[in-house]
């Protein structure tokens, strides 16, 4: 596939928002389990802006997927079938529970209202987890993607961004919680690594179910495209290639590796001993940039049987 | 069981003359559901939304090579995954002959369709940015001013070689359903359980076989003309050292 | 509007609002009914019309995209003159009016008429009204004109036509209703396109065997049961092999070749004689007709003595050697061919076309026995021309087609007759299963149409005394002066090339330039794009055309003083035009598919039919027809002017309806609807209203004869009397095959220096002649390979254009260029890894003519010793109006810049009969057919450094004025919302 860009930037920002909110609750949660003392309103309230500021910036990258913004409306028909639809529902539901969380915390601080608000955000969270993951997932024939780790690995990457994320902003709003963050955020990230993984594991061991034989029906071992039926290429021959070679490819790969785990999970470590903000902001800066390589790699690695009819000119 | 109407495609006749191709092109972009853009149609890499294409394969190695001509549209699958995963209920199956169509007016050009199908028999228009595909010609086959005869896709009545047959295949009398079954109808990718409504006919193979004694017959000319070498009349025979 | 549902009735709307015009399309050479649906003013859509005999409906790809042609932008609009002080080729116009050209060419070329009418020189190119132009051409008085036939496929129109008097395609063509085997050979892409697409997918479907024996698995082969791969140029080996084994085996049919051709003739075979190789003639028989005389000789089988040819009670011995009672050696035709073939064994073949012997073999024995064991019989009684009744209609089914594959080789011509002959073996002519002619064929071997026969022909003020093209019967038929220096500058009817049937429109420019065999003045091309893809040597023509006289009177002009370009498109040709006529689409105008041309006819019979407009003209656009007719009237010429020097006709249209061949022949260019009221066909008089009855009736005549007369029609007593009487022939004499050619042996006695001609060739092309002019068929290799070194050039090198755009001239079209935008070189994979050339490099073919670059594809469906790429779709950058970047221009390419016209210099061309300072023309040496799938080339991977485009590019060719120069970035087609 080619990866879309507004695609990649909708999946990783609205990732790392709902990330952070289940990190801000979590530490609301955590304290009213007096695991830890409850940090300041605007620690909830602020940061809850954070999150609305990174799904609004998502919200707002996919619109340019779209041939037509202004009829986006119409997307949340189609609830009862398609989990676009369904995440263009629950994503405004879960901003609509992240204002109320926050204004709830700048108005009247932690308590129940919080509380319930809040655990009513990050079911919802989770479920535009399941969502946006199931939107790839479901699709059988991209067997790159037609697998629960893909949604498992949206929402262990979303979180380990956000709870980054959480831990710069603990840093700077709750120092008290910055270990405990920080602890939390390692352990998430190191669960996503394990699955991130796992879903690389099982796309190496992949075979294609469709071949040319079963895209056009004629059984011989050997076959090949002599000409697509134009030559100046179209939409399928535009979505659905990423252009580059295996190499690239694989670098790309160990890019976003390096990038998303172990080099933040290091200046975690210095930034949380540290308890600089800067250097933890960056960590999930340079995460964040791995994560939208991860997200093109995510795309440009799944083979879609489309591509069969698609591979030579004359 | 309702209709569900389909092409059938006889890869054994096609020879790949790309009627079917254009002619789709003009009908609809004539059509009542607007243009089908082309984009540089005069400049480099010239490239526009078909519905139709005509494919060139080939098949083994020479001199055993078969050269396929395979043309592709959207199959209407019984199942088409393509449907479910539209938001805005743009794409839809007809449930009243199986055609499977996209509602321009609530397109919202998310393109999540092409990635479910595994056939690409998907095209986003580039200037009206909705997703476009065959419609089997829905604006002619129930188009009572058109004769009888002509109620068909354009393809259909383009094709030189009648190589793209059209009808109900639930009808197990109609001439698809008789096609598929008396020359061995198949689907594209039935791995995907999405159970196209196309099919295509494959490539038969016509031989004769000849033996030894057909080739000399009784009248064969050259025994007319004396050409087929007669004995000498004096050589040795029976006659010479029998007797009765 | 978009939902479906809502749709049909939007759809309902528009069918009412539209209006649906017939005529017929000229998307290619192919002329199918269609019917043009307008909505406002403008084409929404084109379709096949279903009552049309000939496409019953179906379209092509390009039929289809006639709207973009409609619309292009590389339309010409405007009467367009070079520009004072630019040079050819610089592409500067200024617009003028029609009065201006007109007035400008009639005092040109009446200044011309009343000098030297041959110094006017008009050539045409996908023209389907030679009827008209030729006519125009003859009655200004000048030789020079021809069509395209002379690089298209002459060596097929008289290959078949000196042997079985029909031809393949507009001609004739495999009776697929009833064949059992179908063999297609050396047939490119599309060719004929919709009508055998039709045939082949029926007799398919009715279980038909389908052979191909083609370099190339493409197009129709691409659904053959069995493809045979050839080599190119080898295709009269095969054939003469498949006739060995066929004779040998005894699988022909005995009865056919005894009654219905020449087989049975007895041949002078005194070594001594000077009547030797000629069928010895009964003197004491009166001869009827003088052009096809029938007192030949048999040997009677039951009679055991000679006796007159086709006697009903006779019956001929086809094998064996005779004495005469005056003790003349004599021997039948047949058993001549039969000493001919001897060595032409599978073996020797195999190793000739790289087909296993084993594979000829049984190719012949299928072909034998289907065509014996599967005869078809038809209840219909007819009568033969020696009067025999017979009770039915008998045929073997076994069909054949050929095409470009065979006739575009210097070999061609022997090829070809090999093929009629061994069709003719199987007893397939005109009879059900086999080939079977379309009117106005079969025509008598050779037609009447003659040329002149000398100078004398060609007078000031005078229309030419002959046909521009004719038939040459024996050398005093050629049109050569007293030296057997040619009249024509293409040199066409000199024992250069004696039977050119077609002209040779590839010599003219390199003739005319040479000066040799003289210069001329004004050179008039419609529709031929001699600047490129219709020359063999382009970059050459392209110089010539712009080439000056160094010194002398005229130093400072042009070699080609004055060059008329006549085209509904902006060209690579319009470029080195002086003047420039813009001419309408075939949706813009009147036009004829006449009996005096080649009609669309019908196995069952004649068919002819019209175009008529359907919009009105672009800008200033007149049609062809239209400007000849105002030409004809301006300067007189006499079919077109009445006796007082006025105007005869209005226009196009009034010419049409009141033409008759001679002043009350009754013989018109439409044979429909003709007589006062329209009730007479083929013949009658003048009809005011025949237009509007061709209009009402789909724009197509179809007459069905008779059964009984639309089988064996080269023999057929009533088809004969009724051709006779509607004056589609003159004779109603029998047309007996010539297995053995006597037109071949007149002017290989000649060449000997004997026999009844009075002409002689000159010593330099006396060996030339007598070795081509075979009256038996036989192979050679394609003269220019003999004079290549083939171990430097290993590889044969061929085109073909795709189907999408066979025989299309408009290949610019937005859409059908999606399909193909540029091109590749096909090489077999075997060949490519030899040169160490990967799918997709670029590389260089070179030949012993030029190089050019371009890239390779991969194909397993291509024989190893050649490569092959479609042709045409390389164009110059801005020419057919596309952006400058088009990848026709950057990655597209030409194969003619490997190609030459003329054959390799001097040593090797020399044993063809060439003169220094003179060469000879790569063409077969008997029809002159351009060898252009004759070219050896090798190829090699381009360098790493080297540009990733093709070449040779050419400067670039600019917008003219009155042409859309607006580059749109995008297009959206919607009738009466043209974007």
């Amino acid at each position: 596939m080619r990866p879309a860009f507004s695609v990649i930037f909708l999946t990783t920002l609205i990732g790392a928002g709902q990330g952070l909110f289940v990190a801000l609750y979590s530490a609301e949660f955590g304290a009213w389990l007096s695991f830890w003392a409850m940090p300041s309103a605007q620690y909830f309230s602020l940061g809850c802006v954070l999150v609305l500021a990174l799904l609004g910036a998502g919200l707002f990258a996919s619109f340019f997927h779209l041939g037509r913004p202004e009829r986006a409306w119409r997307s949340a028909a189609m609830w009862r079938n398609s989990w676009l639809s369904r995440e263009v529902i629950v994503l405004p539901l879960f901003m609509a529970a992240v204002a109320a969380y926050g204004l709830a915390h700048h108005l009247r601080g932690a308590g129940d209202l919080t509380l319930t608000l809040g655990g009513a955000g990050v079911a919802l969270a989770l479920l535009l987890f399941v969502c946006t993951g199931m939107i790839y997932a479901c699709l059988p024939f991209l067997q790159e993607w037609h697998t629960p780790l893909t949604v498992i690995n949206y929402l262990l990457l979303g979180c380990a961004s956000g709870f980054l994320l959480s831990t710069a902003w603990a840093a700077v709003q709750a120092p008290a919680l910055l270990v405990t963050a920080a602890a939390w955020t390692a352990g998430v990230t190191l669960v996503a690594l394990v699955m991130r993984g796992a879903a690389l594991v099982r796309d190496a061991s992949l075979r294609p179910k469709s071949t040319l034989q079963t895209a056009i029906g004629v059984k011989h071992p050997r076959i090949a495209q002599k000409a697509q039926g134009f030559m100046g290429g179209s939409f399928n021959t535009r979505d659905f290639f990423h252009g580059k070679s295996f190499a690239w490819l694989r670098l790309v790969k160990w890019g976003f590796l390096l990038l998303v785990f172990p080099l933040p999970l290091a200046l975690l470590a210095g930034g949380a001993a540290l308890a600089s903000w800067p250097v933890l902001a960056a960590a999930f800066l340079l995460q964040y940039l791995g994560l939208l390589i991860e997200r093109w790699f995510f795309f440009a690695q799944a083979r879609h049987p489309q591509n069969l009819y698609y591979q030579a000119i004359s | 069981m309702s209709k569900q109407l389909a092409l059938v495609i006889d890869l054994n006749v096609c020879v790949g003359c790309h009627a079917c191709v254009t002619s789709c092109k003009e009908w609809n972009t004539s059509g009542a559901a607007g243009f089908l853009s082309d984009d540089r149609p005069y400049g480099r890499d010239p490239t526009g939304t078909f519905f139709n294409r005509v494919q060139t394969f080939e098949v083994g190695e020479f001199p055993h090579t078969q050269t396929v001509h395979f043309p592709k549209s959207c199959l209407h699958c019984e199942d088409p995954p393509c449907v479910p995963v539209c938001p805005t209920g743009a794409s839809y199956k007809r449930a009243e002959d199986g055609i499977v169509l996209v509602d321009y007016d609530k397109c919202i050009g998310c393109k999540y369709c092409s990635w479910a199908c595994p056939y690409g028999a998907r095209e986003l228009d580039e200037h009206q940015k909705v997703m476009k595909k065959c419609t089997l010609c829905v604006d002619r086959i129930y188009d009572e001013h058109l004769p009888a005869a002509e109620r068909k896709p354009a393809c259909v009545m383009a094709c030189p070689t009648s190589a793209r047959l059209f009808g109900d295949v639930h009808d197990a009398e109609s001439a698809v359903s008789r096609a598929i079954r008396d020359a061995g109808g198949y689907a594209l990718m039935p791995e995907w359980g999405t159970h196209p409504a196309n099919h295509y006919l494959p490539r038969r193979k016509t031989e004769i076989t000849l033996h030894r004694d057909e080739l000399e017959r009784v009248d064969n000319p050259l025994k007319i003309d004396g050409k087929l070498p007669k004995p000498d009349v004096k050589a040795p025979s029976l006659d010479d050292s029998t007797t009765w | 509007m978009p939902n479906p549902t809502v749709t049909q009735t939007a759809a309902a709307d528009s069918s009412v609002r539209s209006e649906v015009k017939h005529t017929t399309c000229y998307m290619c050479a192919c002329r199918c009914g269609i019917r043009v649906h307008l909505r406002e003013g403008e084409v929404r859509y084109i379709d096949g019309n279903p009552e049309h005999p000939l496409n019953r409906g179906v379209i092509c790809a390009k039929g289809a995209s006639g709207i973009m042609k409609q619309y292009s932008p590389a339309r010409l609009t405007r009467p367009l003159m070079r520009k004072p002080g630019s040079a050819r080729g610089d592409n500067q116009f200024e617009e003028v009016s029609w009065d201006e050209a007109f007035n400008l060419l009639q005092e040109r070329l009446a200044r011309i008429r009343a000098t030297d009418p041959k110094k006017f020189a008009l050539f045409t190119g996908r023209d389907q009204m030679q009827a008209l132009t030729g006519l125009f051409a003859r009655q200004f008085g000048t030789p020079n004109y021809a069509a395209h036939g002379g690089f298209c496929s002459v060596n097929m129109a008289a290959g078949m036509i000196y042997t079985i008097g029909g031809s393949f395609w507009e001609f004739g063509g495999p009776d697929l209703e009833r064949a059992k085997l179908f063999v297609m050979i050396g047939t490119a892409e599309d060719h004929h396109s919709n009508p055998l697409k039709i045939a082949i997918s029926k007799f398919k479907r009715s279980g038909g065997r389908f052979i191909s024996i083609n370099p190339v698995r493409t197009g129709y082969s691409a659904i053959a049961d069995e493809w045979v791969p050839i080599k190119p140029g080898t295709d009269g080996a095969l054939l003469l092999a498949l006739t060995h084994e066929i004779i040998h085996t005894g699988l022909y049919d005995r009865e056919f070749l005894a009654r219905y051709t020449n087989a049975g003739y007895l041949i002078d075979t005194d070594p001594t004689s000077e009547s030797r190789g000629m069928p010895v003639r009964d003197a004491s028989r009166h001869e009827e007709i003088p052009e096809y005389p029938r007192n030949m000789l048999w040997w009677n089988r039951l009679s055991e003595q000679p006796a007159p040819c086709h006697q009903p009670e006779a019956d001929p011995y086809l094998l064996g050697q005779f004495t005469l009672a005056d003790g003349t050696p004599v021997k039948p035709a047949f058993q001549l061919l039969l000493e001919r073939v001897k060595d032409y064994t599978p073996e020797w073949a195999e190793g000739i076309t790289g087909i296993p012997a084993a594979t000829i073999r049984r190719l012949a024995h299928e072909m034998g026995v289907t065509a014996r064991d599967q005869k078809i019989e038809l209840p219909i009684a007819w009568t033969d021309s020696w009067g025999t009744e017979h009770e039915k209609i008998t045929g073997n089914p076994v069909a054949f087609h050929a095409m470009r594959g065979l006739a575009a080789h210097s070999n061609g011509f022997q090829t070809i007759r090999a093929l009629a002959i061994l069709m003719s073996l199987l007893g397939t002519i005109d009879r059900p299963g086999g080939f079977r002619h379309k009117a106005p064929f079969p025509r008598g071997i050779p037609p009447l149409a003659k040329t002149p026969k000398g100078p004398e022909g060609v007078r000031p003020d005078t229309p030419l005394a002959g046909l521009a093209l004719g038939w040459p019967g024996n050398p005093d038929d050629l049109f050569v002066d007293a030296d057997n220096k040619p009249v024509r500058i293409d040199k066409a009817f000199s024992w250069e090339y004696p039977l050119s049937v077609h002209g040779l429109m590839h010599n003219v420019i390199t003739n005319a330039w040479r000066g040799d065999p003289y210069r001329i003045d004004t050179l008039m091309i419609f529709m031929a794009n001699m600047a490129w893809n219709s020359s063999m040597n382009t970059m050459e023509v392209r110089r010539m055309l712009n080439d000056r006289d160094k010194n002398g009177d005229g130093a400072g002009e042009y070699k080609i003083p004055f060059i008329v370009v006549c085209d509904a498109f902006q060209s690579e040709m319009t470029a080195f035009a002086d003047l420039i006529l813009p001419d309408t689409t075939y949706l813009e105008r009147h036009d004829v598919m006449s009996m005096l041309d080649r009609p669309i006819s019908e196995f069952e019979g004649p068919v002819d039919s019209v175009r008529v407009p359907v919009l009105p003209p672009t800008g200033a656009c007149k049609p062809f027809q239209e400007v000849l007719i105002e030409l004809a009237g301006r300067l007189k010429l006499p079919a077109f002017v009445n006796a007082d020097g006025s105007r005869k006709y209005r226009d196009y249209p009034d010419f049409i309806v009141n033409y008759e061949t001679e002043p009350g022949s009754g013989i018109g260019f439409l044979a429909g609807w003709r007589g006062k009221g329209g009730e007479k066909f083929m013949q009658g008089e003048p009809n005011p209203r025949q237009w509007e009855m061709y209009a009402k009736n789909n724009c197509v005549f179809q007459l069905k004869l008779p059964p009984s007369y639309q089988y064996m029609r080269n023999w057929n007593k009533g088809y004969h009397e009724w051709a006779q009487r509607t004056r589609l022939r003159r004779h109603a004499d029998p047309i007996v095959i010539q297995i053995y050619s006597e037109v071949l042996q007149k002017f290989r006695m000649a060449a000997q220096g004997r026999g009844t001609s009075k002409r002689r060739p000159p010593a330099h092309l006396a060996k030339r002649v007598e070795t081509y002019f075979d009256p038996l068929p036989f192979y050679y290799e394609p003269l220019e390979a003999q004079a290549t070194d083939t171990h430097r050039y290993p590889l044969n090198a061929i085109t073909q254009r795709p189907m999408a755009m066979y025989h299309s001239w408009d290949s610019q079209n937005a859409w059908l260029r999606q399909i193909h935008a540029h091109n590749y070189l096909f090489v077999n994979p075997a060949a490519a890894r030899a040169q160490g050339i990967a799918d997709d490099d670029w590389i260089w073919v070179e030949s012993m003519w030029g190089k050019v670059r371009c890239m390779a594809r991969y194909s397993e469906a291509v024989e190893p010793g050649t490569v092959w790429t479609w042709n045409a779709i390389g164009k110059a950058p801005g020419a057919w109006n596309l952006a400058p970047g088009a990848n026709e221009a950057g990655l597209g390419f030409l194969l003619n810049h490997l190609i030459s016209d003329e054959l390799p210099r001097p040593a090797q061309a020399r044993a063809q009969g060439a003169v220094p300072g003179r060469p000879l023309s790569n063409s077969d040496p008997v029809t002159g057919q351009a060898g252009w799938y004759d070219v050896r080339v090798r190829i090699c991977k381009a360098g790493a450094d080297e540009a990733e485009q093709s070449w040779p590019q050419v400067a670039a060719v600019g917008a003219l004025p009155g042409m859309d120069r607006v580059r749109n970035t995008w297009l959206a087609f919607v009738a009466g919302k043209k974007k």
